[in-house]
């Protein structure tokens, strides 16, 4: 029943015009801060009265053209799928409509390419409903990772003022030059951001060396060489790391307070890196059981020693994977929040995680926290879309196989 | 003749690499057992003592030293005055004894009956005292020339102070009255439960919510590296980072989530997102989902690249539709790493504390076993009550490991 042609078309059509007229006035809404709203029942019925033409008469651009001003002449006369509120300004809604039109007919061509008047098999029909789904699947993921991050920049750009006033309205008003970057300015020159993020880097990259210098030789022997408890051992890397932090940290606290290392870089440092060990053991092993053991055997027989074979032939084959892991390392110790925020209370010595942490008050304006956290999420968002590659293939190598 | 046998036992050859495995294992031993095992053990052990925080402070001798009479000329009297106070308010300190040495130039002139001074070495003996516990010791002085060369004042001389406190971390002082405590009543059953609802729909969702990710992405196309870049995203911020970004969005008062909804007039009056039973504990769910997605997409993702093609090819040719490959060819494959993921995510939901602590603190119903530790031990103040809570989440946790240790052992072959 639900494979015939017209029941198919206009089905489609109705859902991927709600899916497209929320997402435009989501948008709209968020980039000029007026009202607009979209009508689901309205979206249902043009969309599903498009989808049915489209069926009808084909997809030919004469069509296509039709759907475009009926679409705009519905939206601008009010009963459209999307509407207005009454103080929008004339270009915003225009535009709104544009868009919102030129998307549908654009997208809903494709999205209908098989389905024809009449029984669909199950290949036209199931080809529908996934094009359909995917269109859905971009939009909704693009959608749910974007705008908390959106919101976090354009917040951390405005004033109290402005972010009471309409808290829609996240355009940029570019004339304030660099007025716009206040919070940011306030960070670093009264709250001590600097040092903050001096502290995190260095840190992190302490944390990386200390980490590797402890799960290589771990990871190798692990994989490589043979001994009595090898299979325990490797068991008992995955168990340690499902040890939760927040029962560790309570005795870390305990003895932190008792010798004085609370409040210290040094405690900080020392402990981080044995969060890290485990992950990093387990997937550095993951990937040292991969290398050709040919190789290293060749170099055993040539008379190098057990270490100069790591140093000399393993190591060199497994940069990538060293980078992954190092990539992952350093993202661990530098979003970790549950120690820095427990171990440290002397402000010249916090993490930008601790730092943010410490602006979350009902003293310190809104904007400067999200300020903080663009500053704290921006390098590792760099370095994670310039790396992705090392990334994707790095956590998953350790852990998935064949 | 004897048959050749095999050499059976460990070689020479095989001791050697055992010895040098163990030697390269070392290092990471003994670091994870100082940190990670030795704070295990101590756990069970504060979660039978009654700890307060205010306990991790040991009680000690607080010892101030002047010179009282502003002596001004060689000859004159003066009083070297030590006061001394037991810093603790409830615990008392046992054998309090001092040790100093006066300064050249002042001749005590009467020693306290508590007190022995041979040469210019002061020994004085206490005994015990009571919590609280303040004493002061006076000696009258004559002052010489040589003080005043000298300047070297009484307190310049740092005194030595000796006495024991008993502290409750190391006594013999045991209760299980933590555990009474965290079992007592309906609140650790709705903890329970609300750990349960959080970590099993939180694992669920992000399970199927990464793998219609996957299946989006597992094509190749323009743009799809920047794709899976940005899916990746919620996984790779600092956690405090989004957390407040979330907060900031849904703000009750001025947030843009619900300015949204009430122009879309979804609703009249604005949501308490994060602070209304249950959607507080519903959105810190979705927010684990939305945060915990990227994980699963990109092991689903890998796993998807690597399964055969043909097979695909083969089942187009026999007329299967594509949700028809999806059940019968794709599910299939996937369920080994689905499987997996599901246990280690669900472990690691269970584990999660810093979401919920920076989203909602742990109020509105969404107090779950983690952030009950942090509430007991430094909301209440009752360490010992929270090392408790720590013991049962432990428990938990062990059971749920060894469970998915038999499983992936077979999974993976470890």
């Amino acid at each position: 029943m639900i494979r015939h042609g017209y029941v198919t078309g206009p089905a489609l059509g109705g859902l991927w015009l709600i899916v497209l007229s929320v997402t435009v006035a989501v948008a709209m809404s968020f980039g000029t801060g007026e009202a607009f709203r979209p009508s689901v029942m309205l979206s249902l019925l043009w969309g599903a009265v498009a989808g049915g033409v489209m069926v009808a008469l084909g997809r030919s651009p004469t069509v296509q053209a039709g759907i475009f001003i009926g679409s705009m002449v519905g939206l601008l006369s009010g009963i459209g799928p999307m509407l207005v509120g009454p103080d929008t300004s004339g270009f915003a809604s225009v535009f709104g409509a544009i868009l919102l039109s030129a998307s549908f007919v654009v997208s809903l061509t494709p999205i209908l390419k098989e389905v024809v008047p009449g029984a669909l098999n199950r290949h036209e029909f199931e080809g529908a409903v996934i094009r359909f789904l995917t269109g859905f699947g971009y939009i909704f993921f693009t959608a749910i990772v974007l705008i908390p991050f959106y919101v976090m920049v354009m917040t951390s750009l405005k004033n109290q003022s402005e972010l009471i006033q309409n808290p829609l309205d996240f355009s940029i008003d570019l004339s304030k030059g660099a007025e716009l970057f206040r919070s940011y300015d306030e960070l670093f020159t009264q709250f001590n951001f600097g040092t903050y993020l001096f502290n995190s880097f260095s840190i992190s990259v302490l944390t990386v060396f200390i980490t590797l210098a402890f799960a290589i030789p771990g990871a190798y022997a692990v994989a490589r060489l043979r001994f009595r408890g090898r299979a325990a051992f490797s068991r008992s890397i995955l168990l340690i790391y499902m040890v939760p932090m927040i029962v560790l940290a309570l005795p870390i606290y305990i003895a932190f307070s008792m010798t004085g290392l609370r409040n210290s870089f040094w405690g900080i440092v020392m402990i981080y890196p044995v969060t890290t060990i485990p992950v990093a053991l387990y997937m550095l092993q993951g990937y040292f059981r991969g290398l050709p053991g040919e190789v290293e055997e060749a170099g055993l027989m040539d008379g190098l020693s057990r270490l100069a074979v790591i140093w000399k032939i393993t190591l060199p084959l497994s940069l990538p994977a060293l980078a992954s892991v190092s990539l992952y390392v350093f993202m661990i110790a530098w979003n970790e929040f549950l120690l820095a925020f427990m171990l440290l209370d002397d402000p010249s010595k916090f993490t930008l995680t601790r730092g943010i942490a410490s602006l979350n008050s009902s003293e310190i304006p809104r904007q400067h926290l999200m300020a903080g956290s663009v500053i704290a999420t921006v390098p590792i968002m760099a370095l994670f879309l310039g790396l992705e590659r090392f990334m994707t293939k790095g956590l998953t190598a350790g852990s998935v196989k064949g | 003749m004897v048959d050749a046998q095999p050499p059976s036992g460990t070689g020479p050859l095989g001791k050697r690499e055992a010895r040098l495995a163990w030697r390269l294992l070392a290092p990471t031993i003994s670091a994870v057992a100082l940190v990670v095992i030795l704070p295990l053990l101590a756990i069970f052990w504060i979660s039978v003592k009654p700890v307060q925080l205010s306990d991790l402070r040991a009680p000690e001798v607080v010892l101030r030293e002047d010179l009282r009479g502003s002596p001004e000329a060689p000859g004159d009297e003066a009083t070297l005055r030590y006061r001394l106070r037991n810093s603790s308010q409830d615990q008392p300190i046992v054998n309090v004894s001092i040790e100093d040495v006066i300064p050249e130039g002042l001749e005590v002139l009467l020693v306290d009956e508590r007190c022995t001074l041979s040469g210019r070495d002061l020994r004085c003996e206490f005994g015990d005292w009571e919590p609280g516990f303040r004493e002061t010791l006076t000696f009258p002085v004559t002052v010489s020339q040589v003080y005043f060369d000298n300047d070297i004042r009484p307190q310049d001389s740092e005194a030595l102070v000796d006495g024991r406190s008993s502290n409750v971390l190391t006594n013999s002082t045991f209760t299980l009255d933590n555990f009474k405590r965290i079992f007592n009543g309906d609140e650790f059953f709705e903890v329970l439960w609300i750990t349960l609802f959080y970590t099993v729909f939180g694992t669920i969702g992000a399970l199927l919510v990464g793998l219609f990710a996957a299946l989006l992405l597992n094509k190749s196309f323009k743009g799809q590296g920047i794709l899976r870049g940005l899916y990746l995203f919620p996984y790779v911020s600092p956690v405090i980072a989004v957390a407040f970004a979330w907060l900031i969005l849904f703000d009750p008062f001025s947030g843009s989530a619900n300015a949204l909804l009430v122009q879309m007039g979804v609703t009249d009056e604005a949501i308490n997102f994060f602070g209304e039973r249950p959607l507080a504990l519903i959105m810190v769910t979705i927010f684990e989902i939305w945060r915990y997605f990227p994980l699963s997409f990109l092991f689903i993702l890998a796993r998807m690249q690597s399964i055969d093609t043909d097979m695909y090819e083969a089942a187009d040719m026999d007329g299967a539709s594509p949700f028809q490959q999806f059940w019968a060819l794709s599910v299939p494959q996937l369920l080994g790493i689905l499987s997996v993921l599901f246990l280690l995510r669900f472990i690691w939901t269970f584990n999660k504390f810093d979401d919920i602590f920076l989203l909602t603190g742990g109020n509105a119903g969404t107090r779950t076993l983690t952030v009950n530790v942090y509430e007991q031990a430094f909301a209440i103040s009752n360490i010992g009550a929270g090392a408790a809570v720590a013991v049962v989440i432990f428990g938990c946790l062990l059971t749920f490991s060894l469970f998915f240790l038999k499983f992936i052992s077979r999974e993976e072959g470890l």
